[in-house]
C-alpha cells in the first residue's frame, strides 16, 4: 500500500516540475516576443506629418521598415490670442509640432533642418528614443544646417519630443514639442475620429489679453506663474469654427499632450467619460475615467463613444486656467438627439428652497434713517440704479417681466391701479395668485430690504417708466405703510 | 573751379572718414570677469588688453576682401573651407546683390572671417575677449545683471531678419563699439572650444553642454539666459558653416 502511494506522489511531484516548468518557460517565450530590438524592417517610406489637431493615418498591420522623418524648425511670429502677437519657435510650423505616427520595431531615418533665417541652434529630445539625450546629442543644429540621426523605436506608446538645446526651458516654453506614437504591433483599435491635442503654459511680458507682440518672461517661467494655458498653442485653436468634430455613434480618440514646460493638466472633457485610458500614454488601460492626469512632458490616449449631440467642452479640471487661461477646446458632435441617454431639458420652473412662504431680507440700520428731500430727476436716477439691482433679474430691463413666471411692470394695469399696494408688495412681499394685463402670475415676491426713501425712488422711476402713469411716491407714504 | 575742387575734396574726406569709422578700432583695458562657461573653478578669467574694431565687417569691406583674395569668393573657395551657403545672398562673385551695403557680411565661414582678419593684420576675438566687451551696456562695464539690459537682448531674438539692417543702428556701449547685440551673432576664434575640446572644463566630458539639463552644470549664473543662448549656438557650429545671422569683427593685440 505505501509503495503504491509513493509512486502517485512522486509522479505528481514531477508532473508539478514539467507543469512549473513550462509556465516558467512560456513567461519567457513572451518576453522574448516583446524585445522589439529584433524586429527586421523591411522597405522604407517617407513619414507623413501633420498639424494638430490631425493625426497622421493609422499603421495598423504594416511591417516595420525604415521611416524618413523630415522636419523644419520655424521661428515665427503668431497669434497667441485676439490681438496678441507671439514669437513662437516650432517644429514644422506649427504649435505643437507635427505628428509622427511610427509602428514598434520602425526605423526611423530624423532629418532635422533648421531654417536659415532662424536665429537660434536648436535640437531634438524624443521621448520614444532609447539612447543618449533622446536624439539631443546627435541633433544639436545650426541655423541654415541640417542634421541627421536614426534610431529604432522599441517601446510602443505616445510620446512628447521636444527641443533641448540651452536654456532648455524656454524652448519648450516657447513651443518647441510635439508628440511621436509608436503603435503596438498589428496597430491599435480601429476607431472613427483621431485628433491631436497638446497642452502648452505660455509665459507673457504683458498680462492675460495684453494686446501686441509679447515677449517670453524668463521670471515668470521660472516662478511657473503662466499668463497662457493652451491647447495647441494658442487661446481658441479648437473653437469658433475650428472646433474638432464628430458624428453621434462614433467613436472617439484622442492623443493629448503636455508640453508644459511646468504645470501638469488634469484632462477632462465636459459631459463624456473616457471608455479607456491609456495611463501616460504606455500600456496600462484605465477605464471609465473623468479625468487623466497628463504630466508636463508626458501624454494620455484617450478614446470614448459619443452617443448624444452637442458641444463637449475639452478643459484642463484646474478649472480657472480653462476659463480665464484659455485651456479650452470644444468637440462638435452632430446627430440625432438620443432621449434615453440624455433628455435635455424637460421643464422650467421655479425654485424656491425656502418653500411658498414669504421671506424677510435681514433687516439693517440703513432702513431706518431720514429720508433726504429729492427732486423728481433725483429719484429716477436713483430709483433706476436700484431696479437694476434689485428688481431687473426678474422684472427684466424694460420692465417685460417673463411670461409665466414674473409679471410686467410695464404698462401694468395692476401695478397703475393702486400705487400703495405696489409698496406694500415692496415692503412686505407678496404671495399668490395675481393677474396682471390680463395673465394669471402665481409666483412669490421676497420682501425687499430697502429704506423708506430707496422704496420712493424705485417706484417713482418705476411708474416714471415704460408707459406707466407717473405716480410720484415720497418717502413719507412708504413710511406710513410700513 | 575751385569751388568743384573744394567739393572733390569734401567727398573724398567724407568718404575717407566713413571708411576710417567702418574699420576704426578702439582700446580695450583689461580686466577680469566670470564667464558663464568655460571658468575653470568659476573663477574669473583675465582678459588682456586689446583692440577691436567698433563695427563688424560689412557687405563693402567683405568685397573688397573678395577682390584681392578671389580665392575666397562665392564661387572659387574650396569646400573644406565653407559650406554651400557661403555667400548665399549674393548674386555672384563681386555682386552682393539688393542688400544694404553697409549691412554685415553674413553667410561666411570661420576660416573666411580669420582669412579677412588675417589680411588687415588682425585676428579673430576670443570667446573670453568677446563675451568680455558684450557684458557692457552704454554706462556699465558689466550690466549683466540689469535687467533692461537682458531685456534689450532677447528682444533681438525675437525679432526677424536683423541682419539686414545698417551697422552702427544699436547702442554704443561703454567702450564705444557697436552691435554687440541686436545685429548679427559673431564668430569668435575659439568659438568651440566650450563644448568640443573640453579642455577649459573641470568635467572632460565633450559633449556636457549640447543637451538637457547637462546645459547649466557648469554656468555660474543660471538667470544669463541670453548668454546661453550665445554659447549653445556656437557650439551648433561648425568651421565651415556659414549662416545668414551670422557675421564677425575682428581685433588686434597691439595697436596698428
Amino acid at each position: 500500500m505505501k509503495k503504491k502511494l509513493q509512486i502517485p506522489i512522486r509522479l505528481k511531484v514531477l508532473f508539478y516540475a514539467i507543469y512549473m516548468s513550462m509556465i516558467l518557460y512560456s513567461c519567457k517565450e513572451k518576453e522574448q516576443s516583446q524585445d522589439y530590438t529584433k524586429i527586421v524592417t523591411e522597405g522604407e517610406m517617407q513619414a507623413e506629418l501633420t498639424k494638430p489637431p490631425m493625426v497622421p493615418k493609422p499603421i495598423g498591420d504594416r511591417v516595420a521598415m525604415k521611416l524618413k522623418v523630415n522636419m523644419e524648425i520655424k521661428e515665427q511670429e503668431g497669434t497667441m490670442a485676439d490681438g496678441v502677437k507671439y514669437t513662437y519657435w516650432t517644429f514644422g510650423g506649427s504649435v505643437p509640432g507635427s505628428f509622427i505616427r511610427t509602428r514598434v520595431g520602425d526605423e526611423v531615418e530624423f532629418h532635422l533642418k533648421n531654417h536659415p533665417d532662424n536665429k537660434l541652434p536648436h535640437n531634438i529630445d524624443l521621448h520614444a528614443v532609447t539612447g543618449p539625450g533622446g536624439g539631443a546629442t546627435s541633433s544639436l543644429v545650426a541655423p541654415g544646417h541640417e542634421k541627421v540621426f536614426s534610431f529604432k523605436v522599441i517601446n510602443p506608446g505616445l510620446y512628447v519630443y521636444h527641443c533641448a538645446t540651452a536654456p532648455v526651458g524656454m524652448h519648450i516654453a516657447n513651443g518647441m514639442y510635439g508628440l511621436i506614437l509608436v503603435e503596438p504591433e498589428g496597430g491599435l483599435p480601429k476607431v472613427d475620429k483621431e485628433y491631436y491635442v497638446m497642452q502648452g503654459d505660455f509665459y507673457t511680458q504683458g498680462e492675460y489679453g495684453a494686446k501686441g507682440l509679447q515677449a517670453f518672461d524668463m521670471n515668470k517661467a521660472i516662478k511657473e506663474t503662466p499668463d497662457y494655458v493652451v491647447f495647441n498653442g494658442k487661446v481658441g485653436s479648437m473653437t469658433n469654427g475650428n472646433e474638432l468634430t464628430a458624428k453621434v455613434g462614433e467613436t472617439v480618440r484622442l492623443f493629448v499632450g503636455n508640453g508644459g514646460p511646468n504645470l501638469v493638466s488634469s484632462f477632462h472633457v465636459i459631459g463624456e467619460i473616457f471608455d479607456h485610458v491609456h495611463v501616460e500614454g504606455g500600456a496600462l488601460m484605465n477605464k471609465n475615467v473623468q479625468t487623466t492626469l497628463i504630466p508636463a512632458g508626458g501624454s494620455a490616449i484617450v478614446d470614448f463613444k459619443v452617443e448624444t449631440p452637442g458641444n463637449f467642452i475639452m478643459v484642463d479640471h484646474s478649472i480657472f486656467r480653462a476659463f480665464n487661461k484659455g485651456a479650452l477646446g470644444i468637440l462638435k458632435v452632430e446627430g440625432e438627439e438620443n432621449k434615453s441617454i440624455y433628455s435635455g431639458t424637460i421643464q422650467e420652473g421655479i425654485y424656491l428652497p425656502e418653500g411658498g412662504t414669504i421671506q424677510k431680507m435681514p433687516e439693517n440700520a440703513t432702513t431706518k434713517t431720514a429720508a433726504p428731500k429729492r427732486t423728481l430727476a433725483e429719484k429716477t436716477t436713483i430709483g433706476k440704479q436700484i431696479f437694476g439691482t434689485t428688481c431687473f433679474a426678474c422684472h427684466q430691463s424694460e420692465g417685460q417681466g417673463i411670461p409665466n413666471s414674473f409679471p410686467p411692470l410695464a404698462k401694468s394695469d395692476y401695478l397703475n391701479a393702486d400705487s400703495k399696494r405696489a409698496i406694500k408688495t415692496i415692503l412686505h412681499g407678496l404671495t399668490g395668485e395675481v393677474t396682471v394685463n390680463g395673465k394669471k402670475f402665481n409666483s412669490v415676491m421676497p420682501s425687499q430690504n430697502l429704506s423708506d426713501d430707496e422704496i420712493a425712488n424705485v417706484l417713482t422711476y418705476i411708474y416714471s417708466s415704460w408707459g406707466n402713469n407717473k405716480t410720484e411716491i415720497t418717502p413719507e407714504m412708504v413710511k406710513a405703510l410700513r | 573751379m575751385q569751388k568743384k575742387i573744394l567739393i572733390i575734396f569734401l567727398f573724398l574726406v567724407l568718404i575717407g572718414f566713413v571708411r576710417a569709422q567702418e574699420s576704426k578700432m578702439v582700446p580695450i583695458q583689461e580686466g577680469s570677469f566670470v564667464p558663464l562657461y568655460g571658468a575653470t573653478s568659476k573663477k574669473p578669467v583675465l582678459v588682456k588688453s586689446f583692440f577691436i574694431d567698433v563695427f563688424p565687417v560689412t557687405n563693402t569691406e567683405y568685397l573688397n576682401f573678395v577682390k584681392k583674395h578671389p580665392e575666397f569668393s562665392k564661387s572659387k573657395i574650396k569646400g573644406l573651407f565653407a559650406d554651400k551657403s557661403y555667400l548665399d545672398y549674393w548674386k555672384n562673385d563681386l555682386d552682393f546683390g539688393n542688400v544694404n551695403s553697409k549691412a554685415p557680411i553674413t553667410t561666411v565661414s570661420w576660416f573666411a572671417a580669420k582669412k579677412y582678419c588675417e589680411c588687415q593684420g588682425k585676428r579673430l576675438l576670443t570667446i573670453d575677449e568677446w563675451e568680455y566687451v558684450a557684458m557692457a551696456d552704454e554706462k556699465k562695464r558689466d550690466a549683466r545683471t540689469k535687467k533692461e539690459f537682458n531685456n534689450y537682448i532677447l528682444s533681438w531674438y525675437e525679432k526677424s531678419r536683423t541682419y539686414e539692417n545698417p551697422i552702427g543702428q544699436t547702442f554704443k556701449n561703454y567702450w564705444g563699439i557697436y552691435d554687440m547685440h541686436g545685429l548679427v551673432w559673431e564668430w569668435t576664434s575659439d568659438f568651440n572650444s566650450i563644448f568640443l575640446s573640453g579642455e577649459s572644463r573641470k568635467d572632460k566630458s565633450a559633449d556636457q553642454n549640447l543637451f538637457c539639463g547637462a546645459s547649466s552644470v557648469n554656468a555660474t549664473d543660471l538667470m544669463d539666459y541670453a548668454a546661453f543662448m550665445r554659447y549653445a549656438f556656437r557650439g551648433s557650429l561648425k568651421a565651415q558653416y556659414s549662416t545668414r545671422n551670422l557675421g564677425f569683427r575682428c581685433a588686434s593685440t597691439t595697436k596698428l
